[in-house]
C-alpha cells in the first residue's frame, strides 16, 4: 500500500485524545516540563473534538470554596452517595481540591460565566453545577493546550500503544493512521497520557435509521479510552457502572439546568407523582442506608440518579407512561424560558431542533422523558475506566503505586473517562486530572523511569500490517461479489456495529430488555462476543473513513468485553434503574462493597477479575444534618 | 438533524471537513462541494454550521422523529464574540431569535503561554500544587486541602 510511514521520534509526552482531559494535560505539561517535548494525536480536531465538541451551558463540577459554598469532602461524599458507595475517594477528593482553580484558569482565558447579581459568587444552578455561555469551550481550552503542545496532530486515529521490549509492561508510545491522507504514524514516546474517551453506541440505541448518531454521548466517543489501555494490559476497574439517562425523548436534551435552575418536575401521563410509591419496595432491594427518601427530603442527601431512573422505568412498565417533564410553570416567566432555549443551544442543539420540528412549546405543552440506552464512560454519574494511582498524600497502599493517575502499566496515564472509579468530575474535573496526570508524567521522566525504552521495527511493522488488514480485506474479497454490502468473506463496521450493539442489548442489559440480565444470558453474550471477536479480524474498509470506523468498532469491542465480564463477576444488582441482575437482584454490601478490577492479558485475550477493597473518607464529612435526624430518633 | 449542504452557496472551501469531529463532511469529487457522507454518525453538533464562512450548511432533523418544516440557524462571530441563533417551528408559530456570548475576551488573548511563566521551583515541584496553585483554588492565600486540614482520614469499610 501506497502509505507513508512517519515517526514522531523522543517524544515525553504523547497526548493521546484531546479532549477536556487532554487538553488539561497538554496544557499543564509545559508548566512542568518547560524542555520537554509535548504531542498530541487526535483523530479530529481539537478545537472541535471530544463530549465537549458542540460545547456546554454548565460547568457540572465546582466546589465554591471561595465563596463558602462547598469543600471537597461535600463533592466526594455526594459521588459516594449517588454511585452507591462506589467511588475511589482519593481520587475523587483529589479532583475536588483543585477543581477550582482550574475553573478560574477558565475565566481567566475568555470563559463566560455568569455571575449572580446580587452575591458576586457564579451563578449556580444546583450544588455543585455552576452556569457559562460555553459554545466556545472547547476551542478556548483546546487554544491552552495548542500554545503549550509542540506539536498537534490532528487527524490521526490512535489505534495501539506501543510497548517497550526493554522492560515489561512499561509504554513506549502509540501508533495509528491519518484520516485523510492514510499515512502511517509513530509516536515514539516516554509516556502517553490517555485522554481518549468513553463509550456510546455499545449498546443499541432507541433512535433507528439515520437517527442512530441522535446519541446522548458523542457518537465519536468510540470507547478509545478503553480499547487502547486493554489492549496495553492495564488493568480496568467498575466498568460493569454503565450509565442510562433520563432525558427529553429523542433530542435527549439535558435536564439538569431544568431540574435543578428551572425547577421543573416530572409526573406520570396522568398528571401524578410517581417516585415515591416505588421507593418502599426499592428500598427492600438496596436498603435504607442507600435509599432514605425521608433523609433526602429533609437534607441535601441525594437521591442516587440510578435509583431515580427506577422509579421512571418502573411507572412506565406500569402502563403509566410517558413520564412529562412539566414546564409549563416555569416557562411562564419569559427569563427562565429564554434559559431553557438558551441550555439546549449551548449543548444539546438537536433538542430544539426537534422541538421546532414537532412544535413542541414547553411554554404550553410538557415534554416526554425517557430513560436511554445504556452508556459506558468515566465522568458523569458513572466510573468506568482504568485503575490508576492517586497521589502520594491521600491515597492507601493498595490505591497507590508512585505516579498519580497512571495506569498498572508503566508509564501510561489516565484522565477523564480514562480513569476509572472518578465519577462526577465532568468536564472541569476532566480537565483538573489531565493536569494532575502531566505534572505527574513528568515526575516520572525526571525521576529517571522512562530510560533505556527499546521498540523493535518488528512491532511497528506488525501494527502497520494489523492496522492496514481491512482495507486489504476489502481489496482481496469485494470483487468477488458483483456488487452490494453481502459478502461471505468479511464484514464492514457498520454490519459489525449493529451485530455489537444488539448482543450488547439483548445480553448484558440493554433498554431492550429494560435493562435486565443475568449469569446465563452474559454467559451466552460472551460466547457470541467471541465469535464476534473472529469476525472482527475479517472486517473490510473500501477507504479510509471506514478504515476509521473499523478501528473505532474493535475499540467499542474491546469496551464491551470487558463490561461482560465486569457485569458477570459482580453478582448483586448494584445499580438498579442502570442495570439489574435477575438472578442476584438484591444490594450485597457483605460480598461486593469493593472495587472490581480486571485484567484481560494482550497475549492470550484471557480475563482475571479480582476485587480492591474500598476506602472512605471518615472524619469531618459527616452529613450534620442526616446526624441531626437520627439523634431526633430517625431509623 | 444531519447536516446537508446548499449546492448553490457551497465553493468546496473544506472548512467543514477540516472541523467534523466525526469525520463525515467530506468533498463529493465530482461536484467539489461538501456533503455529509454518514448521516447516522451526525451528533448535530453544528461545529460544520458554525465554520462555514457561506452558511451553505444547514440542518433536517433526523428522519426517523423529527418532521419536516423546521428550522435552527446560527452566525458564530469571534471577532465580536457573539453567537446568533433563530428557531423558526413547522408550524410557524414560533420564531425566535437569542444572542449569547462565546467569550469576555478578543479571542484567544486570555490564555497564557505558560513556556513564558516563571519555572516552578523544587518546593513546588515536590509539593501537590499545580501551576497558579495554591492562589487559584480560593483566590486567596490559602493552602491545598489535604486529609490533616480537613480532619479527615481513608478508611477501609463499610461507609454510606
Amino acid at each position: 500500500m501506497g502509505y507513508k510511514t512517519i515517526v514522531e521520534d523522543n517524544i515525553d509526552i504523547l497526548v493521546a485524545g484531546a479532549g477536556l482531559g487532554g487538553t488539561g494535560a497538554a496544557f499543564e505539561a509545559r508548566y512542568w516540563g518547560k524542555d520537554k517535548k509535548i504531542v498530541i494525536a487526535e483523530k479530529a480536531n481539537i478545537d472541535r473534538s471530544g463530549a465537549v465538541a458542540q460545547g456546554l451551558y454548565a460547568i457540572n463540577c465546582y466546589m465554591g470554596t471561595r465563596f463558602g459554598e462547598n469543600k471537597p469532602e461535600d463533592h466526594v461524599r455526594y459521588a459516594r452517595i449517588d454511585l452507591m458507595g462506589m467511588v475511589r475517594e482519593d481520587l475523587a477528593f483529589d479532583m475536588a481540591r483543585h477543581v477550582d482553580s482550574t475553573v478560574h484558569n477558565f475565566e481567566d482565558w475568555g470563559l463566560p460565566i455568569m455571575r449572580n447579581e446580587k452575591t458576586g459568587a457564579y451563578l449556580r444552578e444546583g450544588r455543585w453545577q455552576i452556569m457559562i455561555h460555553g459554545e466556545s469551550y472547547k476551542p478556548i481550552v483546546a487554544e491552552a493546550a495548542k500554545k503549550s503542545a509542540d506539536k498537534v496532530y490532528n487527524r490521526v486515529c490512535i489505534t495501539h500503544l506501543l510497548m517497550d521490549e526493554a522492560k515489561e509492561n512499561r509504554i513506549a508510545g502509540a501508533v495509528g493512521f491519518n484520516v485523510r491522507t492514510g499515512n502511517y504514524h509513530v509516536f515514539k514516546a516516554k509516556t502517553v497520557i490517555c485522554g481518549a474517551g468513553g463509550a456510546s453506541n455499545i449498546f443499541k440505541p432507541r433512535s433507528v435509521g439515520e437517527g442512530a448518531g441522535r446519541v446522548w454521548y458523542a457518537p465519536w466517543s468510540s470507547g478509545s479510552a478503553y480499547g487502547l489501555m486493554i489492549g496495553a494490559g492495564a488493568k480496568m476497574t467498575q466498568m460493569e457502572n454503565r450509565i442510562v439517562l433520563a432525558r427529553f425523548k429523542d433530542g435527549y436534551g439535558p435536564v439538569g439546568a431544568y431540574f435543578l435552575h428551572l425547577k421543573t418536575y416530572t409526573q406520570n401521563a396522568y398528571g401524578e407523582e410517581y417516585e415515591s410509591k416505588w421507593f418502599p419496595d426499592l428500598q427492600k432491594l438496596v436498603g435504607v442506608e442507600y435509599l432514605d427518601p425521608e433523609a433526602s427530603h429533609r437534607t441535601h442527601r441525594p437521591i442516587p440518579t440510578c435509583l431515580r431512573n427506577h422509579a421512571i422505568i418502573n411507572e412506565v412498565n406500569a402502563g403509566r407512561g410517558p413520564i412529562y417533564m412539566v414546564t409549563m410553570e416555569a416557562f411562564q416567566d419569559p427569563h427562565l424560558e429564554e434559559i431553557g432555549w438558551h441550555n439546549f443551544l449551548g449543548m444539546t442543539v438537536g433538542q430544539a431542533v426537534l422541538w421546532a420540528a414537532t412544535d413542541v412549546d414547553p411554554k404550553y405543552e410538557n415534554p416526554e422523558l425517557t430513560t436511554s440506552e445504556p452508556y459506558v464512560m468515566g465522568s458523569h454519574a458513572t466510573g468506568c475506566g482504568a485503575w490508576v494511582s492517586g497521589p502520594e498524600d491521600l491515597s492507601p497502599p493498595e490505591y497507590f503505586w508512585g505516579y498519580n493517575r497512571m495506569t498498572t502499566v508503566e508509564g501510561l496515564f489516565g484522565c477523564g473517562d480514562a480513569a476509572g472509579g472518578t465519577p462526577h468530575a465532568f468536564s472541569s474535573g476532566s480537565f483538573t486530572e489531565g493536569r494532575l496526570a502531566a505534572k505527574a508524567a513528568c515526575k516520572y521522566i525526571d525521576d529517571g523511569k522512562a530510560e533505556g525504552i527499546r521498540v523493535s521495527d518488528e512491532q511497528i511493522q506488525r501494527r502497520k500490517e494489523e492496522i492496514y488488514k481491512p482495507l486489504e480485506t476489502y481489496r482481496v474479497y469485494s470483487n468477488e461479489v458483483v456488487a452490494g454490502t453481502v459478502n461471505p468473506n468479511f464484514i464492514n463496521p457498520r454490519q459489525g456495529l449493529d451485530r455489537l450493539q444488539k448482543l450488547m442489548d439483548e445480553y448484558c442489559g440493554g433498554f431492550g430488555v429494560n435493562y435486565m440480565t443475568n449469569d446465563k444470558l452474559l454467559n451466552i453474550g460472551l460466547k457470541k462476543m467471541a465469535i464476534l471477536g473472529e469476525d472482527l479480524d475479517k472486517v473490510a474498509a473500501s477507504d479510509i473513513h471506514e478504515l476509521l470506523r473499523a478501528w473505532e468498532l474493535k475499540h467499542r469491542f474491546l469496551t464491551s468485553e470487558s463490561v461482560f465480564q465486569h457485569t458477570l463477576f459482580r453478582k448483586e444488582t448494584r445499580w438498579p434503574g442502570y442495570y439489574y441482575r435477575g438472578d442476584a437482584m438484591k444490594l450485597d454490601d457483605k460480598n461486593w462493597h469493593v472495587l472490581t478490577v480486571s485484567r484481560r492479558d494482550p497475549k492470550t485475550g484471557e480475563y482475571t477479575m479480582e476485587k480492591a477493597p474500598l476506602y472512605h473518607l471518615v472524619g469531618e464529612v459527616e452529613d450534620k444534618d442526616l446526624a441531626k435526624l437520627k439523634a431526633e430518633g430517625h431509623h | 438533524m444531519p447536516t446537508f449542504v446548499y449546492m448553490t452557496r457551497c465553493d468546496g472551501c473544506g472548512q467543514c471537513v477540516d472541523i467534523c469531529p466525526s469525520d463525515i463532511m467530506h468533498i463529493d469529487k465530482s461536484l467539489r462541494r461538501a456533503y455529509n457522507i454518514e448521516p447516522s454518525m451526525c451528533w448535530e453538533c453544528y461545529s460544520c454550521v458554525k465554520a462555514c464562512p457561506h452558511h451553505a450548511i444547514d440542518v433536517r432533523g433526523y428522519a426517523d422523529f423529527a418532521p419536516l418544516g423546521h428550522s435552527v440557524r446560527v452566525h458564530r462571530d469571534e471577532e465580536k464574540g457573539t453567537i446568533a441563533w433563530r428557531i423558526k417551528f413547522r408550524n410557524g408559530k414560533k420564531d425566535m431569535e437569542l444572542l449569547a456570548p462565546i467569550t469576555t475576551k478578543p479571542w484567544g488573548t486570555g490564555i497564557p503561554r505558560l513556556a513564558d511563566a516563571a519555572a516552578p521551583g523544587k518546593d513546588m515541584v515536590n509539593s501537590q500544587l499545580l501551576f497558579n496553585e495554591p492562589k487559584y483554588v480560593r483566590m486567596d492565600e490559602g493552602g491545598l486541602n489535604t486529609l490533616q486540614s480537613n480532619g479527615l482520614s481513608l478508611k477501609e469499610g463499610v461507609y454510606y
